[in-house]
Protein backbone atom coordinates (compact mmCIF):
# COMPACT_ATOMS: atom_id res chain seq x y z
CA UNK A 1 0.00 0.00 0.00
CA UNK A 2 1.67 3.63 -0.71
CA UNK A 3 0.86 6.56 1.51
CA UNK A 4 -1.24 8.22 -1.24
CA UNK A 5 -3.78 5.70 -0.82
CA UNK A 6 -3.04 5.74 2.90
CA UNK A 7 -4.05 9.52 3.08
CA UNK A 8 -7.22 8.89 0.41
CA UNK A 9 -8.36 6.77 3.38
CA UNK A 10 -7.77 8.88 6.18
CA UNK A 11 -9.93 11.56 3.83
CA UNK A 12 -12.65 9.16 3.63
CA UNK A 13 -12.48 8.81 7.46
CA UNK A 14 -12.66 12.14 8.05
CA UNK A 15 -15.97 12.70 5.48
CA UNK A 16 -17.72 10.22 7.51
CA UNK A 17 -16.82 11.30 10.54
CA UNK A 18 -17.77 14.92 9.55
CA UNK A 19 -20.74 13.79 8.30
CA UNK A 20 -21.66 11.83 11.44
CA UNK A 21 -21.28 14.85 13.60
CA UNK A 22 -23.05 16.95 11.10
CA UNK A 23 -26.21 15.01 11.78
CA UNK A 24 -25.77 13.53 15.85
CA UNK A 25 -25.11 17.45 17.23
CA UNK A 26 -27.81 19.71 17.63
CA UNK A 27 -25.36 22.58 18.53
CA UNK A 28 -25.04 25.11 15.50
CA UNK A 29 -21.25 25.59 15.84
CA UNK A 30 -20.40 22.05 15.64
CA UNK A 31 -22.18 21.68 12.17
CA UNK A 32 -20.21 24.08 11.29
CA UNK A 33 -16.85 22.55 12.61
CA UNK A 34 -18.23 19.50 11.08
CA UNK A 35 -19.03 20.70 7.73
CA UNK A 36 -15.36 22.30 7.83
CA UNK A 37 -14.07 18.53 8.95
CA UNK A 38 -16.34 16.81 5.80
CA UNK A 39 -14.51 19.45 3.21
CA UNK A 40 -11.08 18.76 4.56
CA UNK A 41 -11.97 15.01 3.94
CA UNK A 42 -12.82 15.62 0.09
CA UNK A 43 -9.62 17.84 -0.36
CA UNK A 44 -7.48 14.81 0.86
CA UNK A 45 -9.13 12.34 -1.28
CA UNK A 46 -8.79 14.57 -4.33
CA UNK A 47 -4.89 15.58 -3.52
CA UNK A 48 -3.58 12.11 -2.26
CA UNK A 49 -5.17 10.72 -5.92
CA UNK A 50 -3.71 13.41 -7.58
CA UNK A 51 0.10 11.56 -6.07
CA UNK A 52 -1.23 8.44 -7.87
CA UNK A 53 2.06 9.41 -10.07
CA UNK A 54 4.80 7.56 -7.62
CA UNK A 55 7.68 9.91 -8.17
CA UNK A 56 6.98 12.37 -10.90
CA UNK A 57 5.38 15.72 -10.23
CA UNK A 58 1.43 14.99 -9.21
CA UNK A 59 -1.42 16.07 -11.29
CA UNK A 60 -1.50 19.85 -10.11
CA UNK A 61 -5.26 20.38 -11.54
CA UNK A 62 -6.73 18.97 -8.11
CA UNK A 63 -4.12 20.90 -6.37
CA UNK A 64 -5.75 24.03 -8.06
CA UNK A 65 -9.27 23.39 -7.27
CA UNK A 66 -8.42 22.05 -3.56
CA UNK A 67 -6.55 26.02 -3.02
CA UNK A 68 -9.61 27.12 -4.14
CA UNK A 69 -11.33 25.28 -2.35
CA UNK A 70 -9.95 25.94 0.31
CA UNK A 71 -10.54 29.69 0.15
CA UNK A 72 -14.63 29.19 -0.60
CA UNK A 73 -14.46 27.26 2.57
CA UNK A 74 -13.79 29.77 4.69
CA UNK A 75 -15.68 32.35 3.07
CA UNK A 76 -18.67 29.69 3.30
CA UNK A 77 -17.76 29.63 7.51
CA UNK A 78 -17.60 33.26 7.59
CA UNK A 79 -20.71 33.57 6.58
CA UNK A 80 -22.74 30.54 8.52
CA UNK A 81 -21.21 31.60 11.49
CA UNK A 82 -22.83 35.12 10.98
CA UNK A 83 -26.01 33.31 10.55
CA UNK A 84 -25.59 31.89 14.04
CA UNK A 85 -24.93 34.84 15.71
CA UNK A 86 -28.11 36.08 13.89
CA UNK A 87 -30.30 32.95 15.01
CA UNK A 88 -28.64 33.39 18.58
CA UNK A 89 -29.54 36.75 19.06
CA UNK A 90 -33.17 35.98 17.41
CA UNK A 91 -34.22 32.94 19.33
CA UNK A 92 -31.62 33.12 22.42
CA UNK A 93 -30.72 29.38 21.37
CA UNK A 94 -27.66 28.46 19.18
CA UNK A 95 -28.88 24.81 18.58
CA UNK A 96 -31.50 23.63 16.29
CA UNK A 97 -34.82 23.13 18.17
CA UNK A 98 -36.95 20.13 17.97
CA UNK A 99 -39.95 21.73 16.99
CA UNK A 100 -42.38 18.56 17.76
CA UNK A 101 -41.50 18.39 21.19
CA UNK A 102 -43.23 21.62 22.37
CA UNK B 1 11.39 4.36 3.75
CA UNK B 2 10.11 2.40 6.79
CA UNK B 3 10.56 5.89 8.99
CA UNK B 4 8.49 7.64 6.93
CA UNK B 5 6.06 4.93 6.22
CA UNK B 6 5.45 5.30 10.52
CA UNK B 7 5.15 9.05 10.31
CA UNK B 8 2.42 8.72 7.46
CA UNK B 9 0.66 6.34 9.92
CA UNK B 10 0.97 7.99 12.81
CA UNK B 11 -0.19 11.36 10.51
CA UNK B 12 -2.99 9.56 9.55
CA UNK B 13 -4.32 8.27 13.29
CA UNK B 14 -3.40 11.91 14.25
CA UNK B 15 -5.83 13.65 12.35
CA UNK B 16 -8.38 11.13 12.41
CA UNK B 17 -8.07 11.26 16.55
CA UNK B 18 -7.90 15.14 16.63
CA UNK B 19 -11.10 15.30 13.94
CA UNK B 20 -13.16 13.19 16.34
CA UNK B 21 -12.33 14.96 19.58
CA UNK B 22 -12.64 18.43 17.54
CA UNK B 23 -16.33 17.54 16.92
CA UNK B 24 -17.25 15.10 20.23
CA UNK B 25 -15.19 17.45 22.80
CA UNK B 26 -17.90 19.05 25.49
CA UNK B 27 -16.34 21.99 26.10
CA UNK B 28 -16.46 24.28 22.99
CA UNK B 29 -13.38 26.05 23.02
CA UNK B 30 -11.29 23.38 23.42
CA UNK B 31 -13.18 22.02 20.51
CA UNK B 32 -12.38 24.74 18.01
CA UNK B 33 -8.51 24.69 19.72
CA UNK B 34 -8.50 21.20 18.26
CA UNK B 35 -9.42 22.28 15.10
CA UNK B 36 -7.23 24.58 14.39
CA UNK B 37 -4.36 21.92 15.33
CA UNK B 38 -5.77 19.75 13.12
CA UNK B 39 -5.38 22.21 10.44
CA UNK B 40 -2.16 22.62 11.28
CA UNK B 41 -1.43 18.66 11.15
CA UNK B 42 -3.03 19.02 7.46
CA UNK B 43 -0.47 21.57 6.47
CA UNK B 44 2.01 18.14 7.43
CA UNK B 45 -0.45 15.85 4.97
CA UNK B 46 0.00 18.28 1.95
CA UNK B 47 3.51 18.78 2.43
CA UNK B 48 3.58 14.71 2.26
CA UNK B 49 1.41 14.43 -0.45
CA UNK B 50 3.88 16.71 -2.59
CA UNK B 51 1.32 19.89 -2.38
CA UNK B 52 3.37 22.76 -0.75
CA UNK B 53 0.87 25.15 -2.45
CA UNK B 54 -1.90 23.73 -0.36
CA UNK B 55 0.12 23.41 2.44
CA UNK B 56 0.51 26.89 2.49
CA UNK B 57 -2.98 28.03 2.10
CA UNK B 58 -4.01 25.85 4.49
CA UNK B 59 -1.57 26.85 7.37
CA UNK B 60 -2.85 30.50 6.68
CA UNK B 61 -6.51 29.85 6.12
CA UNK B 62 -7.34 26.50 7.34
CA UNK B 63 -5.51 26.95 10.81
CA UNK B 64 -4.94 30.86 11.00
CA UNK B 65 -8.36 32.57 9.96
CA UNK B 66 -11.05 30.35 10.16
CA UNK B 67 -9.57 29.74 13.88
CA UNK B 68 -9.22 33.48 14.34
CA UNK B 69 -13.41 33.33 13.01
CA UNK B 70 -13.95 30.84 15.03
CA UNK B 71 -12.73 32.22 18.45
CA UNK B 72 -14.25 35.34 17.69
CA UNK B 73 -17.81 33.95 17.30
CA UNK B 74 -17.54 31.73 20.24
CA UNK B 75 -16.53 35.05 22.05
CA UNK B 76 -19.61 37.08 21.28
CA UNK B 77 -21.63 33.78 21.84
CA UNK B 78 -20.03 34.12 25.49
CA UNK B 79 -20.85 38.17 25.83
CA UNK B 80 -24.33 36.97 24.84
CA UNK B 81 -25.39 34.53 27.22
CA UNK B 82 -23.02 35.81 30.07
CA UNK B 83 -21.60 31.87 30.38
CA UNK B 84 -18.22 31.20 30.23
CA UNK B 85 -18.43 27.29 28.64
CA UNK B 86 -20.19 25.71 26.19
CA UNK B 87 -20.70 22.32 27.70
CA UNK B 88 -24.61 21.91 27.16
CA UNK B 89 -23.71 22.32 23.43
CA UNK B 90 -22.47 18.29 23.08
CA UNK B 91 -26.16 17.25 23.78
CA UNK B 92 -27.16 15.04 20.77
CA UNK B 93 -29.57 16.37 18.12
CA UNK B 94 -31.52 12.95 18.99
CA UNK B 95 -31.20 10.48 21.89
CA UNK B 96 -32.85 7.61 20.40
CA UNK B 97 -30.18 4.91 20.33
CA UNK B 98 -32.13 2.92 17.92
CA UNK B 99 -31.86 5.79 14.96
CA UNK B 100 -27.98 6.33 16.52
CA UNK B 101 -27.19 2.74 15.92
CA UNK B 102 -29.00 3.48 11.88
CA UNK B 103 -26.71 6.20 11.06
CA UNK B 104 -23.67 4.38 12.45
CA UNK B 105 -24.72 1.17 10.12
CA UNK B 106 -25.16 3.65 7.40
CA UNK B 107 -22.21 4.97 7.57
CA UNK B 108 -19.96 1.99 7.86
CA UNK B 109 -22.17 1.04 4.73
CA UNK B 110 -20.86 4.06 3.23
CA UNK B 111 -17.09 3.76 4.47
CA UNK B 112 -16.99 0.61 2.94
CA UNK B 113 -17.89 1.43 -0.13
CA UNK B 114 -16.44 4.77 -0.91
CA UNK B 115 -13.02 2.74 0.86
CA UNK B 116 -13.57 0.03 -1.69
CA UNK B 117 -13.98 3.07 -4.32
CA UNK B 118 -10.93 4.77 -3.68
CA UNK B 119 -8.81 0.43 -3.49
CA UNK B 120 -9.57 -0.17 -6.46
CA UNK B 121 -8.22 2.71 -8.47
CA UNK B 122 -5.20 2.20 -10.28
CA UNK B 123 -2.62 2.78 -8.33
CA UNK B 124 -0.52 4.39 -11.25
CA UNK B 125 -2.74 7.47 -13.01
CA UNK B 126 -0.97 11.25 -14.48
CA UNK B 127 -4.39 12.37 -14.40
CA UNK B 128 -4.17 15.90 -16.12
CA UNK B 129 -0.47 16.07 -15.40
CA UNK B 130 0.93 15.33 -18.65
CA UNK B 131 -1.59 17.76 -20.74
CA UNK B 132 -0.61 20.45 -17.95
CA UNK B 133 3.57 19.55 -18.29
CA UNK B 134 2.80 20.09 -22.50
CA UNK B 135 0.92 23.22 -21.99
CA UNK B 136 2.94 24.77 -19.55
CA UNK B 137 5.70 26.55 -21.99
CA UNK B 138 2.84 28.74 -23.17
CA UNK B 139 1.02 29.69 -20.38
CA UNK B 140 3.30 32.46 -18.48
CA UNK B 141 4.27 30.69 -15.55
CA UNK B 142 6.78 27.91 -14.71
CA UNK B 143 4.47 26.80 -11.21
CA UNK B 144 2.24 24.20 -13.06
CA UNK B 145 -0.23 25.38 -10.02
CA UNK B 146 -0.50 28.72 -10.62
CA UNK B 147 -0.79 28.02 -14.67
CA UNK B 148 -3.69 26.11 -13.83
CA UNK B 149 -5.01 28.49 -11.37
CA UNK B 150 -4.80 31.58 -13.56
CA UNK B 151 -4.58 30.47 -17.16
CA UNK B 152 -5.58 26.94 -17.92
CA UNK B 153 -8.86 27.40 -15.14
CA UNK B 154 -8.98 30.88 -14.79
CA UNK B 155 -12.59 30.62 -15.53
CA UNK B 156 -12.50 28.64 -11.59
CA UNK B 157 -10.81 31.73 -10.19
CA UNK B 158 -12.83 33.90 -11.50
CA UNK B 159 -15.82 32.64 -10.32
CA UNK B 160 -14.40 32.04 -7.07
CA UNK B 161 -12.95 35.90 -6.72
CA UNK B 162 -17.32 36.48 -6.96
CA UNK B 163 -17.94 33.83 -4.10
CA UNK B 164 -15.45 35.43 -1.42
CA UNK B 165 -17.55 39.26 -2.77
CA UNK B 166 -20.61 37.13 -2.60
CA UNK B 167 -20.26 36.09 1.07
CA UNK B 168 -19.43 39.64 2.28
CA UNK B 169 -22.23 40.58 0.72
CA UNK B 170 -24.05 38.04 2.14
CA UNK B 171 -22.86 39.29 5.42
CA UNK B 172 -23.63 43.01 4.89
CA UNK B 173 -27.53 42.23 3.85
CA UNK B 174 -27.87 40.96 7.08
CA UNK B 175 -26.53 43.57 8.56
CA UNK B 176 -23.20 42.44 9.75
CA UNK B 177 -22.54 42.47 13.66
CA UNK B 178 -22.92 44.91 16.23
CA UNK B 179 -19.43 46.90 16.42
CA UNK B 180 -17.14 45.26 18.81
CA UNK B 181 -16.31 47.73 21.74
CA UNK B 182 -13.27 49.48 20.72
CA UNK B 183 -10.94 49.31 23.69
CA UNK B 184 -7.32 49.68 23.21
CA UNK B 185 -5.31 46.64 22.60
CA UNK B 186 -2.91 45.43 25.67
CA UNK B 187 0.81 46.81 24.71
CA UNK B 188 2.38 43.53 23.91
CA UNK B 189 -0.12 42.82 20.76
CA UNK B 190 -0.01 46.45 19.98
CA UNK B 191 3.68 46.45 19.79
CA UNK B 192 3.82 42.91 18.41
CA UNK B 193 1.76 43.90 15.60
CA UNK B 194 3.12 46.88 14.72
CA UNK B 195 5.98 45.16 13.91
CA UNK B 196 4.72 42.33 12.29
CA UNK B 197 2.44 44.05 10.26
CA UNK B 198 4.90 45.00 7.68
CA UNK B 199 7.16 42.01 7.39
CA UNK B 200 3.33 40.03 6.60
CA UNK B 201 3.24 42.90 3.85
CA UNK B 202 6.38 41.89 2.30
CA UNK B 203 5.85 37.95 3.38
CA UNK B 204 2.64 38.82 1.05
CA UNK B 205 4.92 40.30 -1.82
CA UNK B 206 6.96 37.80 -1.96
CA UNK B 207 4.61 35.16 -2.04
CA UNK B 208 2.94 36.84 -4.91
CA UNK B 209 5.84 37.18 -6.85
CA UNK B 210 7.58 33.73 -6.64
CA UNK B 211 4.48 31.93 -7.14
CA UNK B 212 4.98 31.96 -11.05
CA UNK B 213 7.72 29.59 -10.52
CA UNK B 214 7.72 28.05 -7.23
CA UNK B 215 5.04 27.25 -4.30
CA UNK B 216 3.34 30.70 -3.64
CA UNK B 217 0.90 33.06 -5.58
CA UNK B 218 -2.30 34.90 -5.34
CA UNK B 219 -3.88 33.05 -2.38
CA UNK B 220 -1.13 32.60 0.03
CA UNK B 221 -0.14 36.40 -0.62
CA UNK B 222 -3.77 37.67 -0.19
CA UNK B 223 -4.26 35.26 3.05
CA UNK B 224 -1.02 35.88 4.50
CA UNK B 225 -2.16 39.83 4.03
CA UNK B 226 -5.88 38.95 5.43
CA UNK B 227 -4.18 38.04 8.15
CA UNK B 228 -2.02 41.24 8.69
CA UNK B 229 -5.28 42.94 8.37
CA UNK B 230 -7.07 40.33 11.07
CA UNK B 231 -4.14 41.45 13.27
CA UNK B 232 -4.09 45.19 13.06
CA UNK B 233 -8.52 44.66 13.43
CA UNK B 234 -7.35 42.89 16.25
CA UNK B 235 -5.28 45.87 18.19
CA UNK B 236 -8.06 48.15 17.71
CA UNK B 237 -7.49 49.76 14.39
CA UNK B 238 -9.96 50.22 11.87
CA UNK B 239 -10.24 52.35 8.47
CA UNK B 240 -11.36 55.77 8.48
CA UNK B 241 -14.94 55.59 7.10
CA UNK B 242 -13.50 58.18 3.91
CA UNK B 243 -11.66 54.24 3.08
CA UNK B 244 -14.63 52.33 3.41
CA UNK B 245 -16.72 54.19 1.61
CA UNK B 246 -14.78 54.28 -1.69
CA UNK B 247 -11.33 52.44 -1.53
CA UNK B 248 -12.61 49.85 0.64
CA UNK B 249 -15.18 48.72 -1.66
CA UNK B 250 -12.97 49.32 -4.52
CA UNK B 251 -10.52 46.96 -2.97
CA UNK B 252 -13.30 44.20 -2.51
CA UNK B 253 -14.14 44.34 -5.99
CA UNK B 254 -10.64 44.82 -7.77
CA UNK B 255 -10.00 41.14 -8.27
CA UNK B 256 -13.24 39.91 -10.01
CA UNK B 257 -13.83 43.35 -11.79
CA UNK B 258 -10.38 42.35 -13.31
CA UNK B 259 -11.28 38.99 -14.10
CA UNK B 260 -14.09 39.79 -15.64
CA UNK B 261 -12.68 42.76 -17.55
CA UNK B 262 -9.61 40.47 -18.43
CA UNK B 263 -11.82 37.57 -19.75
CA UNK B 264 -14.19 40.33 -21.85
CA UNK B 265 -11.16 41.95 -23.74
CA UNK B 266 -9.84 38.15 -24.31
CA UNK B 267 -13.31 36.92 -25.39
CA UNK B 268 -13.46 39.97 -28.22
CA UNK B 269 -9.68 39.26 -28.99
CA UNK B 270 -8.86 35.79 -29.11
CA UNK B 271 -12.66 34.44 -28.99
CA UNK B 272 -12.24 32.84 -26.21
CA UNK B 273 -13.01 33.77 -22.10
CA UNK B 274 -9.42 34.25 -20.28
CA UNK B 275 -7.37 32.89 -23.02
CA UNK B 276 -4.52 34.72 -22.99
CA UNK B 277 -1.73 35.57 -26.09
CA UNK B 278 1.34 33.57 -24.89
CA UNK B 279 3.22 36.54 -25.06
CA UNK B 280 1.95 38.62 -22.74
CA UNK B 281 0.30 36.04 -20.65
CA UNK B 282 3.11 36.34 -17.83
CA UNK B 283 2.47 39.82 -17.44
CA UNK B 284 -1.69 39.48 -17.51
CA UNK B 285 -1.10 36.89 -14.81
CA UNK B 286 0.87 39.24 -12.68
CA UNK B 287 -1.78 41.93 -12.91
CA UNK B 288 -4.42 39.38 -12.11
CA UNK B 289 -2.57 38.31 -9.44
CA UNK B 290 -1.92 41.16 -7.63
CA UNK B 291 -5.43 42.71 -8.30
CA UNK B 292 -6.70 39.29 -6.68
CA UNK B 293 -4.20 38.90 -3.63
CA UNK B 294 -6.25 42.43 -2.40
CA UNK B 295 -9.17 41.29 -3.28
CA UNK B 296 -8.50 38.11 -1.00
CA UNK B 297 -6.90 40.05 1.79
CA UNK B 298 -9.59 42.76 1.60
CA UNK B 299 -12.46 40.53 2.01
CA UNK B 300 -10.95 38.02 4.32
CA UNK B 301 -10.42 40.78 6.62
CA UNK B 302 -14.17 42.64 6.26
CA UNK B 303 -14.98 38.61 6.33
CA UNK B 304 -13.81 38.83 9.77
CA UNK B 305 -14.78 41.54 10.83
CA UNK B 306 -18.39 40.81 9.90
CA UNK B 307 -19.54 44.47 10.52
CA UNK B 308 -21.29 46.55 7.76
CA UNK B 309 -20.34 49.45 7.14
CA UNK B 310 -21.70 52.30 8.42
CA UNK B 311 -24.16 54.43 5.88
CA UNK B 312 -25.86 56.81 7.96
CA UNK B 313 -23.30 58.80 9.04
CA UNK B 314 -21.07 60.08 5.95
CA UNK B 315 -23.51 60.23 3.00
Amino acid sequence: MNHALLYALVGVGLFLLGFYALIIHAHLLRKILALNIMGSGVFLVLVALAKRTHDAYPDPVPHAMVITGIVIAVSATALMLVLLLKIFAKTGQAALSDRHKK
Amino acid sequence: MMPVAIFDAVLGAALLWLAWHALASPDLFKAIVLFVSFGLLMALAWVRLDAPDIALAEAAIGAGLTGAILLATLAKLQTMTGKNTFVLSAQPAFKSLFLRGLLIVLLSGSAAGIGYAVWVLPSNSNGLRLDVAANLDASGVSNPVTAVLLNFRGYDTMLEMTVLLMALLGIWSLGGLPPRPRRPAAAVLDIFSRFLAPVFILVAAYLLWVGADAPGGAFQAGSVLGAAGVLMLLSGWRPHDRFTLRYLRFALTAGASAFIILGLLTMLHQGQLLAYPPAQAGTLILLLESLATVSIAATLAALFLAEAPDHTENQ
